[in-house]
């Protein structure tokens, strides 16, 4: 047989997937055996015209991770969709927007803003900022056009399957890649990850009814290590995060923070998020609710921590 | 066309529909931006019902259940009292302003009260005018 064509591509991203792609450690060699590296711009030199020079197909498998948020990303997105077999959403910003997801709560205008003027390390008197073309001395030099709206890999090409994770845990990342070596791939769409509903559900912690009168962040409490860590007041994402990755955060005193995405059959995660916290709230007194909610600082970009780009509003109204 | 604001309105069965029915049997007079959506308690309501009403083309979406302390099913309204407010301040983030969501309890017997709740939110959103997600533009550009 034939050894698989295999491409890794990142978006915007923070690279930690391709180490989540190293984690799987002497396996690679498995997959060294099977496989022959195309592109992976992190690892070999190829360069995006050797791409553009394969033929449609050409590659059997490309797992792309990060989302898409400027003109070169989603050139690349549609070039390798036509030029792969199988299309991978690797990676909590590539299958729901993940961190740079968290963009779509501000505009370009104001990202700009705040990155080349606000900042108070910025020294640019001129108030120079990123131009998509620029004519130099030398001739013009051009950058790839930044976009208002961050989105998932999904909502720019057909993807064919999705890997969750920030980054994937090895045990997903090698479910999807053995699922490629011997050929035995699930009907396309499939989120692959071990067949867990929630993050609770591999979670070790003894759960009771949970009735919370306060809200803490992570580094206003120790944690007992033994009782859920919602029941203690940190906001976990277990309870609305899909399952799979074998519940490593809360087993290290750490709260889920929803890198798997929504779990089966839920559209909106941070809404389903919102729900299962309010309802824990231990008080039928509004004013107290009211004081209670006030400990929660940031609801949106908490509940949305990986996954506004997919929710039903998909970003932020700006005025 | 002149604008008039669209309200998806969640009313609990046991009370505020029966007082929306009691309103109708009244023949009260009352806005008829409300498009009723009948739920079996102001707690089925779950957060993405309102931002699914936002995200179909609604100005505006109210809630009403049972009165604390007369829930069908003894406590399901507070929990709607715990997730309504914590919604708003999630919403307030993505832009979407206060008086847009509503929260209210309407009896059976409150035929008069569920007329006055209808037209007070009909108002407040007619002044904050149609809400228009960034969501369009967004779909249009991802066409392109």
């Amino acid at each position: 047989m034939p050894k698989l064509k295999l491409a890794l591509y990142w978006a915007s991203s923070c690279g930690g997937c391709e180490i989540g792609q190293l984690q799987i450690g002497t396996k690679l060699l498995q997959l060294a055996a099977v496989a022959d590296i195309v592109f992976w711009p992190v690892a070999i030199d190829v360069k995006y015209k050797d791409v553009e020079a394969m033929p449609d197909k050409s590659i059997d498998v490309c797992l792309f991770n990060g989302s898409i948020r400027t003109s070169e990303q989603e050139h690349m997105a549609k070039m390798l969709r036509d030029k792969s077999n199988v299309l991978i959403s690797y990676g909590a910003c590539a299958c729901n927007g993940g961190i740079p997801g968290l963009a779509n709560f501000y505009n370009r205008d104001m990202i700009f803003n705040r990155a080349y003027i606000e900042t108070p390390s910025t020294d640019n008197a001129g108030k120079t900022m990123p131009q998509t073309s620029f004519q130099s001395p030398q001739g013009v030099l051009t950058l790839p056009e930044f976009y208002e709206t961050v989105r998932s890999l999904a909502q720019t090409v057909d993807v064919d399957y999705f890997v969750p994770g920030c980054p994937p845990e090895e045990r997903t990342t090698w479910l999807a890649l053995e699922a490629l070596i011997e050929g035995k791939l699930p009907p396309k769409g499939t989120v692959i990850s071990n067949n867990v509903k929630a993050v609770c559900d591999d979670c070790p912690r003894k759960k009771n009814v949970k009735k919370v009168k306060s809200f803490y962040r992570t580094f206003q409490m120790v944690p007992e290590p033994e009782t859920c860590l919602l029941e203690q007041g940190l906001i976990c994402a277990g309870i609305a995060t899909r399952g799979g990755c074998g519940a490593p955060c809360p087993q290290a005193n750490m709260p889920c923070t929803g890198c798997y995405g929504a779990p089966e059959g839920v559209i909106d995660q941070g809404a389903h998020l919102l729900g299962a916290v309010a309802s824990v709230i231990d008080s039928t007194d509004p004013d107290e609710i009211k004081s209670i909610i006030d400990n929660i600082s940031d609801p949106a970009g908490t509940f949305y921590r990986y996954s506004l780009p997919v929710s039903l509003l998909r970003r932020a109204k700006i005025k | 066309m002149v604008w008039e604001p669209k309200i998806v309105g969640f009313l609990c069965n046991w009370c505020s529909y029966r007082g929306a029915d009691l309103a109708g049997i009244s023949r009260l007079k009352f806005a008829p931006n409300v498009k009723v959506i009948r739920v079996p308690c102001s707690a089925r309501v779950e957060p993405a019902f309102v931002l699914k009403a936002f995200q179909s083309g609604a100005d505006g979406v109210i809630i009403l259940g049972c009165h604390p302390g007369d829930c069908h099913y003894s406590e399901g309204n507070y929990k709607t009292m715990r997730r309504v407010p914590l919604l708003k301040k999630m919403l307030a983030q993505l832009g979407i302003e206060d008086d847009r969501v509503a929260l209210d309890w309407v009896s059976a017997s409150e035929g008069e009260k569920f007329a006055s709740v209808v037209d007070a939110m009909t108002e407040k959103v007619r002044a904050l005018g149609p809400f228009t997600s960034n969501n369009a533009e967004e779909l249009e550009h991802a066409k392109t």
